[in-house]
């Protein structure tokens, strides 16, 4: 599902974020990338899911080559993922429904089918008694759930996750992990960037540590 | 309904709902672009009720043709009958010498003169009303009918048609000029608020990127607020219009009428309401277009 060969990425003035990083992430697989904070970990999921590109090697998502995609093509690769960033990226003058509506009108679904499919993630992460809460009356947890619920609306394949748990407090961050274990457990291909590691040392896991840009051994 | 128009009547309300959400923001704009606008559509209401004015109070062009004094009763009778055979003649109007020797008689003071002349010095002549007034037209005609035989002259009266088409013709030059400049006006006030709108709505444009949106979906409900905002702003551009129309049309008629004249002006027609509003419009969407393009390019 992921191909990422020889993999580099320099930020102006000459910071090398990434060096020759190559690995494979099958489908279905539940993926820790671990790491210090600076270690990559952030640019690895930015290079899949297109925010960046990469200055050398190549970055496959299905086969595609996700560095010299045209910019057009860009949104379709992005409706077939689940994204989950550190900052949430939440709209706070919009409700919890409408945040989560969004990547269905954009995708374009039916609205009938769309608040059904909002609630019903909304109801996933316990978060539909709030579906008419702003963003800004929820708790650091809650905000978190919200993100991941307009993440997994779409019902995508792949699923990436920035620092899902930071400034969580011990029994959310359980909470949130747990939720990313459920949607492993029903096939979806999870990533998640992470260096409360302890928070995810799941079943059929697999490690990839990053040191300073470096995949470590 | 289709997944495309459902789009774009979201986009759409979007688009009102941001009009909507800053009122004083939107009453600025619509007033700064309707008071553009409202110059040359008041332009454009004047040189209609010019045209009105001048097509109501001034008489059909004609051109005067003199004949020799010598030309006998025969000649006259055929110069007639070919006048009035002319493809360009719509009316033939016969004056005798006869018959302006006794008008000039009936003027103060000329009737002893005329009685000591030995004979009659006034020539047949007739009185044409061509069919096509255009000057250039009548020029042609009259050259025409300076060939027949037995004319000795031949008058036009077209001097003041041709000064009315050139004042038109300037007022013309002046309003699209005015419309012109007032037009680049409103694309640049769109521009800067569409920026600006842009710049408030950017973190809803940076998650709608990562979430899969494209370009033209992100762009969308901006080019429909550009869209309104010009039609609002031709909408208010019409009122002011309406109302100076309605403020002036008293004192207006009044100034006609010790002219003798029965004048009445009247507002902005419906081609001209319709075509201000869909300029304005599409200069919004151009405006809106613009900004969003380079925002797009930039970022």
């Amino acid at each position: 599902m992921i191909r990422f060969s020889q993999v580099g990425k320099r930020y102006p003035p000459g910071l090398d974020a990434l060096s020759g990083i190559s690995f494979e992430v099958n489908a279905g697989e539940l993926v820790l990338i671990e790491g210090h904070s600076g270690a990559g970990k952030s640019t690895v999921l930015k290079l899949i899911a297109a925010m960046e590109h990469p200055t050398a090697g190549t970055v496959l998502v299905n086969n595609q080559n996700v560095g010299a995609m045209k910019r057009a093509a860009v949104p379709y690769l992005r409706r077939n993922l689940g994204l989950v960033l550190q900052d949430q990226k939440l709209l706070f003058d919009r409700t919890s429904f409408e945040n989560v509506l969004l990547p269905l009108s954009i995708a374009g679904f039916p609205a009938r089918e769309a608040a059904s499919r909002a609630r019903a993630a909304l109801d996933k992460v316990g978060l539909l008694k709030r579906e008419k809460a702003l963003p800004v009356s929820l708790s650091g947890g809650e905000q978190q759930r919200l993100a991941i619920a307009r993440a997994v609306v779409n019902r995508p394949k792949l699923l990436l996750a920035d620092e899902p748990t930071a400034h969580l407090d011990p029994h959310t961050a359980r909470d949130v992990a747990r939720i990313f274990h459920d949607f492993h457990q029903v096939g979806v291909t999870v990533l998640i960037a992470t260096y409360d590691d302890a928070l995810f040392n799941l079943d059929g896991a697999r490690r990839l540590v990053f040191d300073h840009g470096r995949l470590a051994p | 309904m289709s997944v495309w128009l459902s789009q774009h009547r979201d986009a759409l309300a979007a688009a009102l709902r941001r009009l909507i959400a800053a009122p004083l923001n939107t009453l600025l704009s619509l007033l700064a672009i309707g008071i553009a606008l409202a110059l040359p559509a008041s332009g454009q209401m004047l040189m209609s009720n010019l045209l009105q004015l001048a097509s109501t109070t001034t008489p059909s062009p004609q051109i005067s043709i003199f004949m020799k004094l010598d030309a006998n009763h025969d000649a006259v009778s055929r110069t007639e009958k070919q006048l009035k055979q002319h493809s360009g003649v719509s009316a033939v109007k016969v004056v005798t010498s006869e018959q302006t020797l006794a008008r000039m008689k009936m003027s103060e003071g000329l009737g002893d003169v005329i009685d000591a002349l030995p004979k009659n010095p006034f020539p047949d002549a007739f009185v044409v009303t061509p069919h096509d007034d255009r000057p250039d037209a009548m020029e042609s005609l009259a050259k025409e009918l300076r060939g027949l035989p037995g004319v000795e002259h031949v008058q036009l009266d077209s001097a003041w048609a041709k000064r009315l088409e050139a004042l038109l013709r300037l007022g013309r030059t002046g309003v699209n000029l005015l419309a012109a400049f007032l037009g680049v006006g409103l694309v640049a006030i769109t521009f800067n608020t569409i920026r600006l709108q842009v710049l408030t709505h950017q973190a809803e444009v940076e998650v709608s990127r990562l979430l899969g949106a494209t370009d033209r979906f992100i762009a969308r409900p901006f080019y429909y607020f550009g869209l309104l905002q010009g039609l609002f702003g031709g909408l208010v551009a019409w009122l002011i219009v309406f109302v100076a129309a309605a403020t002036l049309r008293g004192p207006v008629g009044e100034l006609a009428n010790l002219y003798g004249i029965d004048f009445n002006l009247v507002s902005l027609g419906t081609t001209d309401t319709f075509l201000l509003l869909a300029v304005a419009g599409l200069l919004g969407w151009f405006g809106a277009a613009l900004s969003v393009r380079q925002h797009m390019r930039d970022t």
